[in-house]
């Protein structure tokens, strides 16, 4: 909300320039945006008359004016505005000076003609955007002075961010009241002593048919609009600093009353209205054409405002185009209801049309405020427009109006959840200058607050009010020592820091993408048409909970591509999201990949492409983080993401805790990578559970290493030959290292030769060659009965 | 004998001048072969003793012996030299250009927002916070209701959520956490909530997925002055140094009082960093604490908001276009 401080200033008096007002107010709670400063660099604009004017003998859009600035001599101006007129009076720039814009102003000849100077429209002088003439200022307006006085100019905006819970505060009332809370003096009385004169007894038919939706509709019908009226340029500037535009008299008077005392108000065209205005809920499908000409289909949990033709208005949102004022408008019926937050709240989304009345009844409308409202209204448009006013009738169910209920204060309470003592006297203070009334208990006080203060009901309430009054900064810092025994640190995961430090030392840089996904592309790395879906989502590549982090690594690594860079290698470690929505699973994933040059470019390499096996590798240091590399295989599988062949599902004993492969050139190609790419994606939960190490002794015994090589089937796999050799060793065998496969002359097609050096050793004697050659023939033996492998010498 | 005495020293010249002219080892050893092998000159001299007649023999024994080692102990050192001048030749010819770049793979790096969110972490947990963590996909109660957020609560429509089917939706901030994690652990409660929540909000200042951290300390005494504490010392374990605070009033349907905190940044501008405030008496009562014997406080901080301050990122959409020029600078 926009509020100008010389509108603050006609309600609170302080000694406080606009800055610290600003940061009180901030302070206060309605946090303040930006402070902008009006009416700067005008102060040489003055007032004058245009005493005569004529056609300019060369231009027939300019006029030769001569105006009166007060001083003895009628000066020669030329004008270009069309609405010049003999007698007006408006603003007047002397030669000599800058405009805000800064451009400096000297006599000029216009199309031979000299002038003297500038009138100004109000763009011209930066009051708004209006361009079309020049300023028109009324009678009032004092020849030769400063326009920036008539106008009560310089001025500061505040625009403020109000909190929900503050309906109250959203007028310049609401605002000033939280002021004189603070600062203890009272609001200016700014209401007149006697109400302006009922000179006509029409009324109009009011039937509160729903109650409890309406409790509270006051009307009054206005006659003898006079349709020449203009709205005054006092109220036109703060309706423009305020951030509205001017439209109507009326519609500028009910919109001034409600910014200044936030009661939205709203007026119909009499002559438009058929039979009584009944505000009722709206059926399913009902139609109705708003103010800005859109027609839009109710639903059946709207507040309406009808008459006997339909439809006339949304409640407290907005009102009907069939009976908008206009400017021919001569009598109308002006209303000022109350709805409650419930009937209101969500509807103004619901039909994407947030208004200034909406965002006020939402919040909460002081219910004991709308006779004031149409009063001051009223006073408006008899002043403004020479109407007259027939009664007002106010139709209300005053039990259904909210009521505020008396709090208890506790003293106690207040001192525990602040953790300051207050004084009993600051404290009663500050609740009756927030209009609250107070009455003495044994240990604290009953406080009722006022009518407005929709968000006060329980004691911390009461506690942040005293607070916020007395000021957050009031309250010291004071350190709580809790229990504070020692925790375990668990041995039986590794903690997310350290996988990714391994990774980060691997070379992987983390990345973080989102975890919502295209759903095409889901299904493509997951294999799964995806069951977790976004009602909203904010596009349709963001519109599925992800399955897999391999689609966000793989956009990711595209258009890293498309940037130029060709190495790339990410992790990233964030949920995956499984199964059907009421029965979902979120299950932590450590996601990788590889793609481009095995080392980055350099020196001394042959610039090898990353490959499998240097995944694998990676993979295989996080797996060992768990101290159990010996108890995990990597079996093919066929994987809808990943190349045939090149793919592998990783097991831990029994049970899979992740995938490892290539990407499918296919994919590769639809996503636009530049080299092939490798992908590897971990249960995190499964992957990172551990055992503390229990040693075992080393022994000291020498080994012995035997190299062996056989010629056995290709599908015959690495882990096959190593399972026999393992279970053929007799317990002697510490480590394989397979140091060569090899394909090609000298072995038959279909073929491979596996050459592995076995190391063999005891624990509690030096073994002999003896030892060594018997296990090496029976580990040979099986091979050969197993897998027609033959013995390569 | 005079003779025999003639040749031995002309021998030990001779070969001395040999053993130094000897450029390398191969000649050197041919020279020690020459003189001292078993068909050496100097070996011959030895076998010829035996002709002498007794009373020379042994001086002339000696006199051999003598040029023997004599040669013996010239041959070592030069070997020595050759040995060493060798070797330097040979690391000379072994020297690197040490100013080319080492070998290999480079290094990784972490991502700006998990560093900072584990430093935060690390901050907590050294006060004995413990941290908690929840489901993404989250139910109404846990995400609103529970924290005291209603269904025409004006606050729901402050947080533009996504919804899945079946009232589902992704949660808007960590606090259903804390309502989590006091159901199941009870109060006293002492704990932080890291993770990712999700607001349908994209532009220059929103990403639709952020990271938040929100802290939950409920004790039977616990106050807003505490909360003050806590949050001065962890903004100064955070930038390293003492930062001037803001607290203001402000408002949050879960706690009461709310407060904004802004950091003062530079000489006159405040920066909101986070928002906290003393539970609210309602939060409590749904998860069946009684607000008579407890208080508590809490506090929801943007990571991606701290990590901005903290690097000096000016545009928080960085975070999530994962440029890896951009990500290298973190390491």
């Amino acid at each position: 909300m926009k509020i100008s401080e010389s509108w603050l200033r006609k309600w609170i008096k302080t000694d406080f320039n606009a800055d610290e007002l600003g940061y009180r107010l901030t302070m206060l709670g309605h946090e303040v945006n930006e402070i902008t400063a009006e009416g700067q660099n005008i102060e040489d604009i003055t007032i004058v008359e245009v005493v005569s004017t004529a056609k300019h003998p060369n231009a027939d859009k300019l006029s030769l004016c001569k105006i009166n600035d007060g001083s003895s001599e009628l000066i020669d101006v030329i004008c270009g505005a069309p609405n010049v007129v003999k007698g007006m009076k408006t603003a007047f720039a002397k030669p000599g000076i800058k405009l805000p814009n800064g451009v400096k102003l000297n006599k000029a000849k216009i199309r031979g003609v000299m002038s003297n100077g500038m009138l100004c429209s109000a763009n011209e002088i930066g009051l708004g955007v209006d361009a079309d003439g020049i300023i028109s200022l009324p009678k009032e307006a004092k020849i030769g002075t400063k326009l920036i006085k008539f106008l009560d100019l310089p001025d500061s905006i505040f625009d403020l961010d109000l909190t929900p819970n503050r309906g109250d505060c959203f007028s310049v009332q609401g605002i000033a009241r939280d002021i004189s809370a603070l600062i203890g003096s009272d609001l200016i009385n700014n209401s007149k002593d006697k109400n302006t004169s009922i000179t006509i007894d029409d009324t109009y038919p009011i039937e509160l048919i729903e109650p409890n939706a309406c409790p509270r509709f006051v009307g009054q019908v206005i006659r003898g609009i006079k349709i020449n009226a203009k709205t005054p340029i006092w109220m036109k500037e703060q309706l423009r600093r305020s951030g509205l535009r001017s439209i109507s008299p009326i519609v500028d008077i009910t919109n001034y009353v409600m910014l200044e005392l936030g009661q939205p108000l709203h007026a119909y065209d009499l002559s438009k209205l058929d039979g009584p205005v009944k505000p009722r809920m709206s059926k399913e499908g009902e139609s109705l054409t708003l103010l800005d000409e859109k027609t839009i289909s109710l639903n059946d949990n709207t507040l309406v405002i009808t008459d006997d033709s339909g439809p006339i208005g949304i409640a407290g949102i907005m009102g009907g185009f069939k009976t908008a004022v206009t400017h021919q408008t001569q009598d109308i019926f002006l209303e000022s209801a109350f709805f409650p937050q419930n009937i209101i709240s969500g509807r103004a989304r619901i039909y994407g049309m947030h208004t200034d009345a909406s965002i006020r009844f939402e919040r909460g409308v002081d219910p004991t405020g709308q006779v004031k409202a149409i009063e001051r209204a009223n006073e408006l448009i008899v002043e403004i427009t020479g109407a007259s006013i027939g009664p007002i009738s106010d139709k209300s169910f005053k039990e259904l109006l909210p009521n505020r209920s008396e709090i208890y204060l506790r003293r106690n309470k207040l001192n525990k959840l602040l953790g300051i003592k207050i004084e009993d006297e600051v404290i009663e203070k500050i609740l009756l200058g927030l209009n609250m009334k107070i009455h003495h208990a044994s240990d604290g006080w009953k406080v009722l607050p006022p009518h407005y203060r929709f968000d006060l009901s329980i004691e911390a309430d009461l506690v942040e009010e005293i607070a916020r009054i007395h000021g957050y900064d009031s309250i010291p810092s004071i350190d709580y020592c809790s229990k504070n025994p020692l925790k375990v640190i668990t041995e039986s995961e590794i903690d997310f820091d350290t996988v990714s430090a391994t990774l980060i030392a691997r070379d992987y840089q983390e990345i973080l993408t989102y975890s919502f996904v295209n759903a095409e592309s889901n299904k493509i790395f997951s294999g799964i048409e995806s069951e977790l879906i976004l009602s909203n989502p904010i596009s349709s590549e963001m519109s599925v909970m992800r399955a897999s982090l391999w689609p966000s690594l793989v956009n990711a690594a595209a258009s890293n591509n498309a940037r130029q860079q060709d190495r790339i290698r990410f992790f990233e470690i964030s949920k995956s999201f499984h199964g059907k929505i009421s029965k979902h699973i979120e299950s932590i994933r450590i996601a990788g990949l590889a793609t481009g040059l095995r080392e980055p470019e350099q020196w001394s390499n042959n610039s090898e492409l990353v490959d499998f096996f240097d995944i694998k590798s990676d993979v295989e240091a996080l797996l060992s983080l768990s101290c159990d590399i010996n108890n995990i295989s990597f079996l093919p599988i066929k994987h809808p993401a990943l190349q045939p062949g090149q793919a592998a599902e990783i097991f831990r004993g029994k049970e899979s805790i992740g995938v490892l492969g290539k990407l499918h050139p296919k994919i590769n190609k639809k996503y636009n990578l530049k080299r092939s790419v490798y992908l590897f994606e971990l249960d995190a939960e499964k992957t990172l559970k551990t055992n503390v190490p229990t040693a075992k002794n080393i022994s000291k015994f020498p080994i012995i290493r035997r190299d062996i090589s056989v010629i056995v089937d290709e599908d015959i796999s690495a882990d096959n030959i190593m399972e026999v050799v393992t279970s053929s060793s007799q317990k002697l065998l510490r480590n394989i290292n397979i140091f060569d496969v090899y394909r090609g002359p000298g072995i038959e097609v279909g073929r491979k030769s596996i050459a592995m050096g076995l190391i063999l050793q005891e624990t509690s004697r030096t073994l002999t060659d003896m030892d060594a050659d018997n296990v090496v023939s029976d580990i040979l033996k099986n091979l050969q009965n197993q897998f027609k492998a033959e013995i390569r010498d | 004998m005079v003779l025999q005495m003639q040749t031995i020293e002309s021998l030990a010249i001779k070969a001395s001048s040999e053993i130094d002219k000897s450029m390398d080892i191969a000649s050197l050893d041919s020279v020690r072969v020459k003189y001292l092998g078993k068909k050496g000159k100097l070996t011959a001299e030895l076998k010829k003793l035996g002709q002498l007649p007794a009373e020379e023999r042994s001086n002339s024994g000696k006199k051999i012996n003598e040029a023997k080692k004599n040669l013996l102990e010239l041959i070592h050192v030069r070997r020595k030299n050759l040995e060493d001048s060798l070797l330097e030749k040979k690391l000379i010819e072994d020297s690197v250009d040490v100013s080319l770049p080492g070998r290999g793979i480079s290094i990784g790096g972490r991502h700006p927002v998990s560093k900072t969110q584990s430093r935060i972490e690390k901050i907590f947990i050294n006060a004995g916070f413990g941290v908690r963590s929840g489901p993404e996909i989250e139910d109404e109660f846990h995400n609103f209701t529970a924290l005291n957020i209603h269904e025409d609560h004006p606050a729901r429509a402050m947080h533009d959520t996504f919804y899945l089917s079946s009232g589902y939706l992704l949660r808007t901030h960590t606090s259903p956490v804390q309502i989590r994690s006091i159901t199941e652990e009870g109060v006293p409660i002492k704990i932080i909530s890291p993770g990712r929540v999700y607001r349908n909000d994209s532009d220059q200042t929103h990403t639709p997925m952020f990271h938040q951290i929100e802290g939950l300390v409920i004790d039977e005494n616990i106050n807003f002055a505490n909360l003050k504490a806590t949050l001065y010392q962890f903004v100064e374990a955070f930038f390293e140094k003492e930062i001037e605070l803001r607290f203001r009033p402000s408002y949050f349907p879960f706690t009461e009082p709310s407060a904004e905190v802004d950091i003062r940044w530079g000489k006159d501008k405040w920066l909101e960093i986070l928002g906290c405030g003393m539970v609210h008496p309602n939060v409590l009562e749904n998860v069946e604490i009684d607000p008579e014997k407890y208080t508590g406080y809490a506090f929801g901080i943007g990571i991606e908001r701290l990590a901005m301050l903290r690097y000096g990122v000016t545009d928080l959409r960085t975070f999530f276009e994962n440029d890896l020029r951009f990500l290298e600078q973190f390491r």
